[in-house]
């Protein structure tokens, strides 16, 4: 039989859809309802998590993503401006930083700040600043390049116009090109957030006490106290409470920008994996 | 011409020279534009001519020569350049209006930042200008909602706002639909009547015809023929003047002879 290329077309797409059907129950009759019941949904230990969960372990990730991302930000600018400066060994420098702390794994940065510093320079940082300092020395070296792109991604014209009605160079910049790059970059900007968001989870390298407890490190240390992974859910289902709202934004700011595309390798990882 | 001086003149370009790594663009440019002249500058593109007027306020750095504006020899490597600038207007082909800020702010930002005026004060200014250019109801608005020809005169007013001696206007209805570009030459020639000295890079002929006191032909990197607009674009005497004007005239040009 003679299938049209409209027909084929539709026959190839049911058999897609059977094809998933058919993997889904075959999943479901495999599986041990129970066990994962068990092992995942245990509504008793998920309990005992509340309130603390929320109190401390979800707010400690938040102001821990906050101060990183604040710092990494500020720190990230600088840099940026170092990389387009006409001054060489700025560049240079910039390009150092850039290349090493997004070479390297971000738990080896933790481990350095932690227990290097202190030990090297004989410095002693209260546990905020430590996890300011870490998140966000990692995350300004990714967002360094996204704001650098989003400076270069100014009309050139913008900046005549500037000059033209008597703005110095430092003034155009600030006045006119830093306001106008942050909106282009604000979705980039925006999914660097949730990754520093996952990444604060490395913060348990460097020691902290039960009220200093972020996310991960809340939910490992209930897993250590009960037979059964349903913490680990618990603070997976807390993450996405701030990552998805985040990453709604970032969508909404793209097309609200009309989708202008900055186009950095590092806009899709400041991703380490512990 | 006899040459008051200083007082008289308001542009005084020299032997100026501008080239892109081997191209040479300007080849050796004299030009004197007086206090209150509308000097309208034509040729073919790449000539040089918008490169010409982007010297002027050394948005491009001449390669050689010397440009003195309102008594400031800008060519001058020690000159407070930013300083100049507040004295020379510029109007761009593509507007340039800073696409972050509304009309107002527009109009106030350089007021404020760099001429150091109070809020009450550029706001004063920034509405009388817009006034001026008939877009008084634009306020606040954002770059983004105007048409290209209310962008444009945004941009005149902007430029006007930092009370200029000169006013350069590089091809300042290059990007505007047809039925739009009547009213910015319209508040060009407003200004030309107000006395505004103005430096036009254009190809509107019947506006170069109409107000400009002179008009420099330029091709190559040369200003190859100028005189009164009537002389160059009515009676040219130079053949690439006459064949360049040709081109630009007869395609559009409803003369009663030509039907």
């Amino acid at each position: 039989m003679a299938l049209s290329k409209r027909q084929r077309a539709k026959a190839f797409r049911m058999s897609q859809y059977a094809l998933l059907v058919v993997v889904a129950v075959v999943l479901a009759f495999v599986a041990d309802w129970n066990e994962i019941q068990r092992s995942f949904f245990n509504l008793d230990i998920a309990a005992e998590m509340f309130p603390n969960v929320i109190t401390v372990a979800l707010t400690n990730t938040l102001i821990y993503t906050a101060l990183g991302f604040a710092f990494g930000l500020a720190l990230g600018l600088i840099l940026a401006l170092m990389k387009l400066s006409p001054v060489a060994p700025y560049r240079w420098l910039a390009t150092i930083y850039i290349e090493f702390f997004r070479g390297v794994p971000a738990l080896l940065v933790f481990i350095a700040l932690s227990f290097g510093v202190p030990l090297a320079f004989g410095l002693q940082f209260d546990i905020y600043s430590t996890v300011m300092l870490a998140l966000g020395i990692v995350g300004a070296a990714y967002m360094a390049e996204t704001i650098r792109a989003g400076i270069q991604a100014v009309p050139k014209g913008q900046i005549e116009a500037a000059r033209s009605l008597g703005m110095s160079h430092g003034r155009t910049l600030l006045t006119v090109v830093i306001p106008q790059a942050f909106r282009i970059i604000l979705p980039p900007l925006t999914n660097e957030l949730i990754l520093l968001t996952k990444d604060s989870s490395l913060i348990y390298i460097i020691g902290l006490a039960r009220d200093q407890y972020e996310l991960t490190k809340f939910g490992r240390e209930t897993l250590s106290r009960s037979p059964s992974l349903t913490p680990i859910l618990v603070v997976g289902l807390c993450y996405l409470i701030i990552t998805l709202p985040l990453g709604h934004l970032s969508r909404y700011l793209e097309r609200r920008t009309g989708g202008k595309k900055i186009s950095t390798p590092e806009s899709t990882g400041l991703g380490v994996s512990a | 011409m006899s040459v008051d001086v200083d007082s008289g003149l308001a542009v005084e370009i020299t032997g100026l020279k501008k080239s892109f790594g081997t191209l040479d663009v300007l080849k050796g440019i004299d030009v004197r534009v007086n206090r209150g002249d509308v000097v309208c500058i034509i040729g073919p593109s790449g000539s040089g001519k918008s490169t010409l007027l982007r010297c002027v306020n050394l948005l491009e750095e001449p390669t050689g020569g010397k440009i003195v504006v309102n008594g400031v020899e800008l060519t001058d490597p020690d000159v407070d350049i930013d300083a100049a600038r507040t004295r020379i207007g510029m109007v761009f082909q593509s507007f340039n209006l800073f696409s972050h800020l509304n009309v107002l702010n527009n109009l106030m930002v350089a007021q404020r930042k760099v001429l150091k005026r109070d809020a009450k004060q550029a706001q004063e200014v920034a509405l009388r200008n817009l006034a001026r250019v008939g877009l008084s109801d634009k306020v606040n608005a954002m770059p983004g909602q105007l048409s290209g020809g209310q962008q444009q005169r945004v941009a005149i007013a902007r430029a006007l706002s930092m009370d200029p001696d000169v006013m350069l206007f590089d091809e300042p209805t290059s990007a505007l639909d047809p039925e739009l570009v009547g009213d910015v030459l319209g508040v060009m020639r407003q200004l030309a009547d107000e006395g505004m000295t103005m430096l036009v890079v254009t190809h509107e002929m019947q506006f170069a015809r109409e107000v400009a006191d002179r008009v420099l032909f330029m091709d190559g990197g040369y200003v190859v023929e100028e005189g009164p607009a009537e002389q160059v674009i009515g009676a040219p005497q130079h053949e690439r003047t006459q064949s360049f004007l040709a081109r630009v005239l007869d395609p559009t040009h409803q003369g009663p002879s030509s039907t």
